[in-house]
C-alpha cells in the first residue's frame, strides 16, 4: 500500500531498468548457447519432428494453395500411420512404416505465402527460427519457390519445392538444399510441340502472353524454342503482370497481329481469367491466315480447368499428373484423397504429397536427419509407385525425371472434376535433357546452424 | 547548449523505449513472437512508421505512397551488396541517399497540392514506381522474381580483399555476420537512433513549424511563412526513414521484391500510424508491431492448433468454436485485423495511445482529483 501511495521513485525505476538491461545482455548468450548445442539447424531432439508447409492461401494462386494444404495434411496423416496409408504401400521404397520419421511423430506448421516472395520467406523463417521446422515444403509460384529455396540453403534446411515449373528452380537458381519433383517448362516444350504440330500444322504464327516473372519468362522461352524448331513463327511475346485480373487490354492487340495461335503462359487465376476472356472475345471462332484460330495453355491444372468451365474445351496443355491415370498408385492416391476431402486431387496435391513422402523416405534411408546425408540419399534416387512411373531424382540439378502428360480440355465432361483428358504420355527418355544446358551451381553441402 | 540534449520527459521515454526494444527476446516469448525473423521485422517496420509519422503526424500530409521509398531503399541496398560489398553500412547510406532523392522529386511535385489531392498524387507516384519495377525496369529489379544475390556478382570492394567463396555470401556489419539474433540487435540499435532523431525533430523549432502547418497552413501564409520548404523537408526526411527501413529489410534478408512497393504496403503504414496514434512518437511503433504480429502469427494458426488450444472444451462445443475462430486466423488474419481497426477508429480515434492515456487518467483522477469542473466538459453558452 505504501508503495502505491508513494508512487514509483526514480531509484526504483533505475533498479528495475538495470535488471532489464542485464537481462537483455544475458539473453543473446542464452540463444547462442542453444544454437551450439545442436550440430545442425533444428535437429529434432524430442519425440516429434516438425515439418513446415508454406502455401499461397491468398493471392493469384490461392486455389492451388488450398489443394496443396489438403495434400500435406494427408501426407502427415499417412506418415503417422493414420488413414489408409495412401501411397506408402505402392511406393517402391519400403522403409516408411507409418510410425513417423525415424520413430518420431510428424508434427507440422503451416503458413500463407500470399503468392509473394517476401511473405513466403517470412513464413519460412518463422517456421525455421521459432517452430524448429527441419524441412520446408510448398509454394505454387516459381518466384516464391526460388526465394524460399535460397533462404533454406542459407539456413541449412532442406526445401522440397511444391508446384514450380520455371526452368530456373533447378537451373540458374538451383540450390544444394532444394529439390523439385514437378516437371519444368523445358520438358513442357519438348512434350507439347509435336502434339501441337500434328493438331494445328507446322506453319503457325504464335502470339505469347506471358506472366512477368521467372516462370513466365522461362516457359515463354522454352515453348518458343520448341515450336520454332518445328517451323512455327513467333509474332510477339507480351508480358503481363501477375494477378492482373483483366486481360482485355492484352487480348485486343492479338486480333490484328497476324497471329493464328495464342499461347497463354499464365497459371492459376491468371490462366483462368485470360483464357476465359480470350474465348469471350471470340478468338476461337475466328479465322486467321486461312486457319482456325487456336489457343494453347502450356501448363494447365484441374483446378484451372474447373475454373475456366466451357472455355477449356479442346485446349491443349501439359500436366505433371492427372487423377484419372490408371496405374495403381494414382488410383490409391485419388481414393485416399477423395475419401478425406470428397474431391479428386489436382496435380499440385500429388506433387506436394509425394515431396513430403520422398523427404521422409530419404531420412529413413539415411538413418539421420543430418541434412547433408539426407541430400545424398535423395540425389540420384530412383523410385516408382508414386503415380508418375519410374522416376529419377537427378543428382546434377535435383530435378525429377519422369513422364510428362499432354492433356486436352474434355469436350463432354461427365462430372465437374472430369475436365482434362490425357492425349499422350511422353516417356521419360523423351522428356529427359542434359542438366548442363542451364547454368547455375548447387553450392556446398555443409550443414548450417540456422544461418 | 548541448546538441544531444533532450527534455527530461523525452529522455525518460527514450530510456523506457530502449528497454522495451532491447528486451524483446524476453517479453515476446509468451506471445510466440520471440524469433529473430519477426523481431527484426518489428524493429524495421517501427523505423518505417516512426519516419512516416514525421510527415503525417506533424504536418498532417497523408501520403499514400511511402512504400515506394521502402522499395527503392531495398533495391539500392541489394545493388550495393551485388556491386560493391556485403557490408551493410554502405548499403544503408546509399539507400538513404537514393530514397531521399526520390522523395525530393516526388515531394516537389506532390506538395503543390494538399489534402486528398496530395494523397492521390503520392499514391499515383508509388503505383508508377511499382509498375515500372514490374515492367520497364525489370533489368534492374528482376520483376516478380525479386532481386537476389548470385554467386557471380561483381562485389568489387569485397573481392579486392578476399577470394570468392563456394556459397552465397551474406550481409555483414564490419565482419560480424548479420543473421539471427545479432541482426536483431543491430536493427534495434538503428531503431533507437532513428527514434531519438525523431524525438529531436518533434521538440525542435522545425517540428513546431511542421505542427503549425498541420493546424493552419493559411494562417502561416498570412504571417509571411513559405510553408512548402518545411513540408518538403519533412517529406524527404520521412522518405529517408523509409529508405533506411528498406535497406535494413535487405540487410536482414538480401532480397528485394516489387511487392514491397505495392499500394497495399503504403496503406499498411497508414494503418500502423492510425492504429497506434497519429502524432505521438510511440503510437506508430505500437501500430507497426500489432500489424506485423497479426500478419506473421495469426496467419500461421491452423485448425490443428485451434483444436489443441480449445481441447479443454467438450467435443461438440470444441468443433463449433474452432469452426468460428478458424475464420479469423490463418488466411483470415486480415479479417481480424480489419475488425480491430474498425473498433479502434470508432472507439479510440487517437489510436492505442489514446486508450493508454484514458486508462492512465482513470488512475490519476482517482488518486488526486483535479480542480473541480476543470476537466468536465460543459455545453457552451
Amino acid at each position: 500500500m505504501t508503495l502505491l501511495k508513494r508512487g514509483l521513485t526514480r531509484r526504483r525505476v533505475l533498479q528495475t531498468g538495470m535488471a532489464g538491461i542485464i537481462g537483455s545482455g544475458v539473453a543473446p548468450l542464452m540463444f547462442t548457447k542453444g544454437a551450439w548445442a545442436q550440430e545442425f539447424c533444428n535437429n529434432p531432439t524430442g519425440d516429434t519432428v516438425t515439418l513446415g508447409f508454406v502455401m499461397p492461401l491468398t493471392g493469384a494462386y490461392a486455389d492451388e494453395g488450398a489443394d496443396q494444404q489438403r495434400a500435406f495434411l494427408l501426407a502427415v496423416e499417412h506418415l503417422n500411420g493414420e488413414g489408409d496409408g495412401g501411397l506408402l504401400p505402392t511406393f517402391s521404397s519400403k522403409v516408411l512404416k507409418g510410425n513417423g520419421i525415424l520413430g518420431k511423430k510428424v508434427a507440422y506448421v503451416t503458413g500463407d505465402d500470399q503468392t509473394k516472395s517476401d511473405a513466403g520467406r517470412d513464413a519460412a523463417r518463422r517456421m525455421i527460427e521459432r517452430d524448429g521446422a527441419i524441412m520446408i515444403s510448398g509454394a505454387s509460384s516459381s518466384g516464391v519457390a526460388i526465394a524460399e529455396q535460397a533462404l533454406c540453403q542459407e539456413m541449412g534446411v532442406i526445401y522440397m519445392a511444391g508446384l514450380t515449373h520455371s526452368n530456373d528452380t533447378t537451373g540458374k537458381d538451383k540450390k544444394r538444399y532444394g529439390f523439385r519433383h514437378f516437371f519444368n517448362a523445358y520438358q513442357s516444350g519438348t512434350a507439347i510441340a509435336p502434339v501441337l504440330g500434328e493438331a494445328y500444322g507446322k506453319d503457325r504464327r504464335a502470339y505469347h502472353l506471358t506472366s512477368d516473372y521467372t516462370w513466365g519468362w522461362t516457359q515463354e522461352e522454352s515453348i518458343k524454342n520448341a515450336t520454332e524448331a518445328m517451323g512455327w513463327e513467333t509474332v510477339a511475346a507480351v508480358r503481363t503482370p501477375v494477378g492482373a485480373g483483366d486481360f482485355s487490354q492484352y487480348i485486343t492487340p492479338v486480333l490484328n497481329s497476324g497471329a493464328d495461335v495464342l499461347i497463354l503462359n499464365h497459371y492459376g487465376f491468371d490462366g483462368v481469367n485470360s483464357l476465359t476472356q480470350a474465348v469471350q472475345f471470340g478468338l476461337r471462332d475466328r479465322q486467321a491466315n486461312g486457319k482456325d484460330f487456336q489457343i494453347v495453355l502450356p501448363l494447365v491444372s484441374d483446378l484451372m480447368a474447373q475454373g475456366a468451365g466451357e472455355a477449356i474445351k479442346g485446349i491443349y496443355g501439359t500436366a505433371n499428373w492427372d487423377w484419372q491415370l490408371d496405374d495403381a498408385a494414382s488410383g490409391a492416391f485419388t481414393r485416399s484423397f477423395g475419401a478425406k476431402y470428397g474431391q479428386p486431387p489436382s496435380q499440385i496435391a500429388q506433387t506436394s504429397y509425394v515431396q513430403a513422402l520422398l523427404y521422409a523416405d530419404a531420412v529413413e534411408r539415411a538413418g539421420t536427419f543430418y541434412p547433408p546425408e539426407v541430400i545424398k540419399a535423395l540425389e540420384g534416387f530412383e523410385f516408382d509407385g508414386m503415380g508418375n512411373g519410374p522416376t529419377l531424382y537427378r543428382a546434377e540439378d535435383h530435378q525429377c525425371l519422369k513422364e510428362v502428360l499432354v492433356v486436352q480440355g474434355r469436350e463432354n465432361p461427365s462430372t465437374t472434376f472430369d475436365v482434362l483428358q490425357t492425349v499422350q504420355k511422353v516417356g521419360r527418355d523423351v522428356a529427359d535433357y542434359d542438366a548442363s544446358i542451364f547454368e547455375g551451381e548447387l553450392g556446398p553441402y555443409d550443414a548450417a546452424l540456422c544461418a | 547548449m548541448n546538441i544531444f540534449y533532450l527534455p527530461r520527459r523525452d529522455a525518460i521515454t527514450l530510456a523506457v523505449f530502449a528497454l522495451v526494444v532491447l528486451t524483446m527476446p524476453i517479453w515476446l516469448v509468451p506471445f510466440g513472437a520471440a524469433y529473430p525473423g519477426l523481431m527484426q521485422k518489428f524493429a524495421i517496420f517501427a523505423i518505417f512508421a516512426v519516419g512516416y509519422n514525421v510527415l503525417f503526424g506533424l504536418t498532417g500530409y497523408l501520403s499514400f505512397g511511402h512504400a515506394a521509398f521502402l522499395g527503392v531503399g531495398s533495391y539500392t541496398a541489394v545493388w550495393t551488396f551485388k556491386l560493391m560489398t556485403m557490408n551493410v553500412i554502405p548499403a544503408m547510406i546509399f539507400a538513404v541517399i537514393v530514397s531521399g532523392l526520390f522523395a525530393l522529386a516526388i515531394g516537389f511535385v506532390s506538395l503543390r497540392r494538399s489534402g486528398i489531392y496530395f494523397s492521390i498524387l503520392t499514391l499515383a507516384f508509388a503505383q508508377m514506381c511499382y509498375n515500372l519495377a514490374y515492367s520497364v525496369l525489370t533489368p534492374i529489379t528482376n520483376g516478380e522474381t525479386a532481386l537476389q544475390l548470385t554467386i557471380n556478382d561483381p562485389r568489387v570492394l569485397d573481392l579486392m580483399f578476399s577470394e570468392r567463396g563456394a556459397g552465397l555470401p551474406s550481409p555483414s556489419l564490419l565482419g560480424q555476420g548479420m543473421s539471427g539474433i545479432e541482426a536483431f540487435y543491430v536493427v534495434a540499435v538503428v531503431l533507437l537512433i532513428a527514434f531519438y532523431i525523431a524525438q529531436k525533430i518533434f521538440v525542435s523549432p522545425f517540428g513546431m513549424m511542421l505542427r503549425a502547418i498541420k493546424s493552419n497552413q493559411t494562417r502561416m501564409h498570412y504571417t509571411g511563412f513559405n510553408t512548402r520548404p518545411y513540408a518538403l523537408t519533412a517529406f524527404v526526411i520521412s522518405g529517408m526513414y523509409a529508405g533506411l527501413a528498406g535497406s535494413l529489410l535487405a540487410a536482414t534478408d538480401p532480397l528485394a521484391g516489387a511487392e514491397r512497393m505495392q499500394w497495399t504496403a503504403s496503406g499498411e503504414v497508414v494503418l500502423m500510424t492510425i492504429l497506434g496514434g497519429v502524432g505521438t512518437l510511440i503510437g506508430p511503433v505500437i501500430g507497426a508491431w500489432l500489424i506485423k504480429y497479426f500478419e506473421n502469427i495469426f496467419s500461421g494458426f491452423n485448425d490443428a492448433m485451434l483444436h489443441h488450444t480449445f481441447s479443454w472444451l467438450p467435443q461438440g462445443a470444441q468443433d463449433v468454436v474452432v469452426a468460428i475462430t478458424s475464420k479469423f486466423v490463418g488466411e483470415g488474419w486480415q479479417l481480424s485485423l480489419g475488425l480491430i481497426f474498425v473498433l479502434v477508429v470508432v472507439f479510440l480515434p487517437g489510436g492505442v495511445m489514446e486508450g493508454i492515456r484514458r486508462f492512465s487518467s482513470i488512475f490519476r483522477n482517482r488518486r488526486e482529483p483535479g480542480p473541480t469542473g476543470a476537466l468536465k466538459t460543459s455545453p457552451a453558452e
